[in-house]
């Protein structure tokens, strides 16, 4: 055995084994060192992302703020919406358990094989929904029957309940999904993201953010296939803050039955702080078939109806008052005797000469001689040309304006109108031309130039009916958080306050009471046993017809040229409480529309019976 | 025949040791395989089964006296090298590669055999021919043929890791011996020259794993996997660890081939620094016997059979370490002891028990 004995322990040898050693040590300190880095220097960047890799955030819908009324009744809620989804990580039997679940929703095994191929790429983790909006016995069917099929799971979700129905509609709107623009406006501080429901119109949108709650977000373990192990919720949802109206339920729905088959709108005003009591705008539609999103054919026909049911024709449409217009020129005529000579009598012969034109009175064979009661009584026109010359127009557009005309106000709502009170400066300067005298006498008739809202009517009322007071109109009394701390509490606020003689008021605010209480009066058939009311009524015309056709029978007026019938008016007379306007379009008469809708709110408001019925 | 004095010479610690390595690696393996739904024998018991069978290899490598193994090295190494061709015309094909001969009852892997064979044979050789000044080229021309012919074969299979080690064992061998310095000079660069033309004769696959390995981040949820799901389950394991089986990475999946190469990631992850240094430890305390055994070693032979043993288990531990954490690219070098194979645990055991063998017979002549 030619064994080479060993080296003596020679330096070299030893050297050998140091270098060595020193290599051993030095490399083991290499991955030591890279140890530390990993695990001590970077451990929170890597901790991060290994917390990334296995959890997953969803967000928890909070359910939207509810709207009360004035009373606490519930105006717009939430109600529970069931989806039937999948967790395909529990399924075992896919096409049994499409054929099973459609047997049972009663639809094709089509339409639930579509959906599960529309969300097949949503994670695993993620339940896919198969169809929306099921009804309770169907959940109650799907329930019974779960052991059957594996892997289903009933989703719920809050969505808007409208217990008013079609009543307010204009008012609380509706919700819908977040659009690509909406994502793009809120940007850059976006807090919604696409899949939220946001509101689209109404009170909905324009207070948007304090209706919506804030998502809460569960946070969800996963493994490396996106199969779901474990969830906790990590922050809880917070529900969108409440809102109090100044709306009455009863009478906003009383509102919306009386004008059912009317175009037309109706508003009623507290006439001491502005509040809104009731509003509606007629037809309306039911924001319910927004909530599971609205089909094709819904919409088109909503779009495409000939009397516009989206409109809020209280605050949006704007039409001419007509003879409820009068009561402003009453009043100046009375504030400003010294000018208009009020108390003398003028004689209405049927028409009256202004330059070289006849300016008729509604009644051709005229009212004789006539005072303010009486013109305001029976709608005199001659007296109110007569009038309306003598002040001038821009004392009757200051007049209208202080009571409350001719301007919008901020209400959180759809396409609020200003309306139109036209004076000198405004026509020189919209059509860049001189004011001809017999626009005075013609806007002192509300006809002309003169534009008002529904909403602009009833606040003229009001303001007419509380001595002068012009308080802002507004629909929000409060909000409250879910926990019930007040985050808001509307006050009555005064925009303007009228120096207008008392004399001068009680002798205008007399004659509106004898258009209702006098046997003579226009507005007699708004008469209510037991209570004092204070009205007008108006005609607004539409086209103006030739005069030999005037006096066609009304059947025989195609309904689009027939006039707006308007009224107003407030209660009690001799203490007001509430002032109401009421339109109703190609209504003719008021007798015939505008005041029956007007008594029932009234007799609704005041809690009355009505004697007549 | 048998001497008792090999009982008394048997290095206990070092058998200590490998048991508690493996033991602790036994118990990782318990916690990386707990998700996994067993269909007959739970792994880590198989890895149990492959202990025991790895310490009678240990017991029967470190019974024969390693003097014998002097006369059987180059037959071994013939033979074995001729495996290598064979695998070329026989081999079975797994996943791209071909690396396995199968013998019927067992398959074969001629690459892991070469291991402790080009060890027997560069210690034949370097013990034969000492040069108090260190080799010089010339010197080299021999024991770099005997190693580079079972590397290029190894290479071509391709499995670029055991190339990687034969290489690594055999140059540890060599520098022990002793190299001149301006021939080591010259090596260094002719193996920097090499690495940079051996650039365009790597697979594709090797050469998405270099790139991979330089930056990980190119290919996130492809090659770049393992790496990045390798480093964010050590580093997320912090100074104390997440517990056992309480590894996010590991226990939900992200971590890839947790139960054989990635082991080390596991425990890292669920033991931390702590027990990641510990660990660390154990190997260096291994490779330190492992060197006494040669310092101490009876004669030549023994020494550097000792040198030789002692650089497998080394230089897998180093590779493996490395390529977890993002120092080396991902080539499939298991952890000795502690990644789970049948393969890995016998190649360590033979290895383990050559060092004992030379151990246990100093004081032989």
């Amino acid at each position: 055995m030619p064994l080479h004995a060993p080296l003596p322990d020679d330096k070299g040898r030893k050297r050998a084994f140091e270098w060595l050693l020193f290599a051993v040590a030095l490399f083991f300190l290499l991955i030591a060192a890279r140890l530390w880095y990993l695990q001590v220097i970077k451990a929170e960047h890597f901790d991060n992302l290994a917390q990334r890799n296995r959890t997953r955030y969803l967000p928890i819908a909070a359910p939207r703020g509810t709207i009360y009324d004035r009373h606490g009744e519930i105006l717009v809620g939430n109600r529970p919406s069931f989806t039937v989804s999948v967790l395909r990580q529990d399924v075992t039997d896919k096409e049994l358990l499409i054929q099973r679940i459609a047997e049972i929703l009663e639809c094709s095994v089509e339409e639930i094989q579509q959906n599960w191929a529309k969300f097949k790429y949503f994670p695993r983790y993620l339940p896919l929904p198969l169809k929306s909006g099921i009804s309770r016995t169907q959940v109650e069917k799907l329930s019974e029957n779960s052991i059957y099929l594996q892997g289903m799971i009933i989703e719920t979700k809050p969505v808007r309940s409208y217990p008013c129905e079609t009543a307010g509609a204009h008012i609380f709107g509706h919700v819908g999904l977040i659009s690509a623009e909406e994502l793009e406006q809120q940007r850059p501080e976006a807090t919604s993201r696409a899949g939220d429901l946001v509101g689209k119109s109404g009170l909905e949108k324009h207070l948007n953010n304090t209706l919506r709650g804030i998502d809460g977000q569960l946070l969800v373990e996963v493994d490396v296939r996106g199969k779901l192990l474990r969830q906790r919720v990590k922050t809880p949802s917070v529900p969108g803050k409440n809102l109090t109206l100044t709306l009455d339920k009863d009478l906003q729905i009383r509102a919306q039955k009386e004008l059912e088959g009317m175009a037309g709108a109706a508003v009623v005003l507290d006439t001491n702080s502005g509040e809104i009591l009731a509003m509606v705008s007629s037809p309306a539609y039911n924001p319910d078939i927004f909530t599971n999103g609205i089909s094709t054919d819904d919409w088109l026909e909503l779009l495409n109806h000939p009397r516009n049911p989206l409109q809020n024709r209280a605050l949006g449409g704007q039409y001419p008052p007509g003879s409820t217009f009068k009561p402003v020129t009453a009043l100046l005529a009375a504030a400003y005797p010294e000018i208009s000579k009020v108390d003398e009598v003028i004689d209405c012969e049927g028409k009256t000469k202004i330059g070289k034109r006849d300016f008729r009175c509604w009644k051709r064979t005229g009212h004789g001689p006539t005072n303010l009661k009486k013109a305001m009584r029976e709608s005199c026109d001659v007296w109110f040309y007569t009038m309306s010359m003598r002040l001038g127009i821009d004392r009757i557009a200051a007049m209208a304006r202080d009571l409350g005309m001719g301007q919008s106000y901020a209400l959180p709502l759809d396409s609020e109108r200003d309306g139109l009170i036209p004076d000198r400066e405004w026509k020189r300067r919209r059509l860049n031309e001189p004011w001809y005298m017999g626009e005075t006498a013609i806007a002192g008739i509300g006809q002309g130039y003169v534009l008002s809202t529904p909403m602009q009517l009833a606040l003229m009322t009001a303001t007419v009916a509380n001595g002068g007071t012009l308080h802002k109109p507004h629909i929000v009394k409060n909000i409250t958080t879910h926990t019930n701390s007040s985050e808001f509490e509307s006050l009555p606020e005064v925009l303007h306050e009228s120096a207008i003689p008392q004399g001068a008021m009680a002798q205008v605010k007399a004659s509106l009471e004898a258009v209702v209480h006098d046997p003579r009066g226009t507005g007699r058939s708004c008469r209510i046993e037991g209570m004092r009311v204070a009205g007008k009524t108006g005609t607004s015309q539409v086209i103006s017809l030739a005069d030999d056709d005037e006096d066609l029978p009304e059947e025989e007026i195609i309904y689009r040229h027939r006039d707006h019938a308007l009224f107003i008016a407030y209660a009690p007379a001799d203490k007001p409480e509430i002032a109401t306007a009421v339109i109703v379009e190609h209504g003719e008469h008021a007798s015939k529309t505008a005041i029956p809708v007007t008594r029932a709110l009234l007799l609704e408001y005041f809690d009355l019976e009505d004697p007549a019925q | 025949m048998f001497d008792r004095r090999l009982v008394t010479n048997l290095d206990w610690a070092f058998v200590g040791l490998i048991l508690l390595t493996a033991g602790i690696g036994i118990a990782n393996l318990y916690s990386a395989t707990s998700g996994w739904n067993p269909s007959g024998t739970p792994l880590y018991l198989k890895q149990g089964y492959w202990l025991g069978l790895g310490l009678l290899v240990m017991a029967g490598v470190s019974m024969v006296d390693y003097r014998h193994l002097l006369h059987l090295g180059p037959a071994a190494y013939l033979v074995c090298t001729g495996m290598l061709v064979a695998v070329f015309i026989l081999g079975e094909t797994n996943m791209g590669a071909t690396r396995w001969l199968d013998f019927g009852l067992f398959n074969v892997q001629p690459s892991e055999i070469m291991k402790p064979v080009i060890v027997i044979m560069l210690a034949h050789y370097f013990s034969r021919h000492e040069h108090p000044d260190g080799h010089s080229i010339s010197n080299l021309v021999v024991p770099g043929l005997i190693l580079f012919v079972p590397v290029l074969l190894v290479m071509k299979q391709p499995d670029l890791g055991t190339a990687m080690l034969l290489l690594f064992i055999g140059a540890t061998m060599a520098l022990f011996s002793g190299i001149r310095p301006p021939t080591l000079a010259f090596l260094g660069s002719a193996c920097i020259a090499i690495a940079l033309g051996g650039w365009f004769l790597l697979h594709d696959y090797q050469r998405a794993r270099i790139r991979t390995f330089l930056d990980p981040e190119r290919d996130p949820l492809g090659s770049g996997y393992h790496i990045i799901q390798s480093k964010i389950a050590i580093g997320s394991g912090g100074f104390w660890g997440k517990g056992f089986m309480q590894g996010s990475q590991s226990q939900l999946s992200f971590l890839p081939e947790r139960h054989t190469d990635f082991a080390f990631s596991v425990f890292a992850e669920e033991w931390g620094l702590v027990g990641a240094l510990v660990l660390l430890s154990l190997y260096m305390l291994i490779v330190f016997r492992g060197v006494l055994v040669a310092h101490k070693a009876a004669n030549n032979f023994g020494m550097y059979l000792a040198i030789g043993a002692t650089s497998i288990i080394f230089w897998h531990a180093i590779v493996n370490l490395g390529m977890v954490m993002g120092l080396l690219p991902v080539v499939g070098v298991p952890l000795p002891l502690f990644s789970y194979g049948g393969t890995s645990m016998v190649t360590t055991m033979i290895a383990a028990g050559m060092i004992l063998n030379v151990g246990m017979r100093r004081f032989m002549f």
